[in-house]
């Protein structure tokens, strides 16, 4: 599986854009999976857990998975529809010529993290 | 403070995926990424397709495996020319390993590649190379219920082969029920029943192909 890999990549753009934040601490990664995706959450809570300790930004950060559910559309009648992996048909009119159009992305939410005050550090600097 | 990114984790893949699928495009080329198990036939499927349209099309073939460069050699060996990927130990082939292997082609004078992923039902469905199709290969030792454990990869699929159909009458096979599986999974794609080593069936395949490449040539 390729999970380790997913991961590597979230953990590049969570510690960029931390770092870009001037952030001293990340302590949450939100991730939305789509349920279409090949990725399966388990092992990316266990790529996660071993990535997080190469970077000291994010010691101790959690990682939390909102599973998205898959959306179509149906090219017959314009009903839009949710639905599991395997049932695609238009509940609708039965149509079998639905379009997928959510629940095939993996994508980096938000992180919460510790930004020190700029003005409250520079106070510290002086004292 | 919530930091916000809303960002793909496939973004970078994609994109260079579609500037793949420009260059491809703009040169005429049409390209199929062929996905499958691991012996479901992938390398003889795409030795039966370079003999029924090399005569017409000039092709090429990228060959993705975790090692070795056994299958590149087949294909050499049949006259065309052949990059091989080694992905050493990743599961799946990457836009950017396709972009640097197509850098090594000339794409002027070709008319198709032929993709063959690593042997996986699960990971090369995620990744987006460029290509026009992805087709997936079963054989007919794997069984018929496979679409129903593997669906992403028959769901995103343009074309489905069913190879080694001359074993049938030794498995227990319902082929039935495998096109029954596909077609709720994936309505439009035509299902070609071949046995890419006897040759039967590789015509109404290769037919279909050769449709999907001329159209790519004539825009």
């Amino acid at each position: 599986m390729h999970e380790l890999g997913l991961m590597t990549g979230v953990v590049d753009a969570v510690c960029d854009a931390a770092r870009n934040a001037g952030a001293t601490r990340v302590y949450e990664v939100h991730l939305s999976i789509g349920e279409m995706t090949e990725a399966i959450p388990d092992a990316l809570e266990f790529a996660f857990e071993v990535l997080r300790d190469q970077d000291p930004l994010l010691e101790g950060a959690q990682l939390f998975m909102k599973q998205v559910s898959p959306r179509s559309v149906c090219h017959a009648c314009g009903q839009e529809f949710s639905h599991d992996r395997f049932h695609r048909t238009c509940p609708e009119c039965g149509s079998l010529q639905t379009e997928l159009i959510a629940g095939r992305d993996l994508t980096i939410d938000s992180i919460e993290a510790e930004v020190p005050d700029d003005e409250q550090s520079a106070v510290d600097e002086k004292a | 403070m919530q930091i916000d990114i809303n960002k793909s984790v496939f973004e970078r893949n994609d994109a260079l995926a579609s500037q793949l699928r420009k260059r491809f495009s703009e040169n005429h080329v049409y390209v199929v990424d062929i996905c499958a198990s691991p012996g479901a036939g992938k390398t003889s499927t795409i030795l039966a397709t370079i003999d029924a349209l090399c005569d017409e099309f000039n092709i090429a073939v990228i060959e993705g495996d975790i090692a070795s460069s056994v299958d590149a050699e087949r294909i050499k060996a049949a006259g065309i020319p052949a990059v091989q990927i080694n992905t050493g130990g990743a599961c799946h082939l990457e836009s950017s390993m396709i972009t640097r292997a197509v850098d090594v082609l000339d794409l002027e004078r070709l008319d198709l590649i032929i993709v063959e992923n690593v042997g996986n039902l699960v990971c090369p469905t995620d990744f987006d190379l460029g290509e026009n199709a992805k087709v997936i290969i079963l054989s007919v030792p794997e069984g018929d219920d496979k679409p129903l454990k593997y669906p992403g990869i028959f769901e995103v699929s343009q074309a489905v082969i069913l190879n080694k159909v001359d074993t049938a009458p030794l498995f227990n096979f319902d082929e039935e029920a495998f096109r029954n599986a596909v077609q709720t999974l994936n309505p439009n794609a035509p299902i070609f029943p071949i046995s890419a080593t006897a040759g039967q069936g590789v015509e109404e395949w290769t037919e279909w192909l050769a449709g999907e490449i001329r159209r790519v040539q004539e825009t």
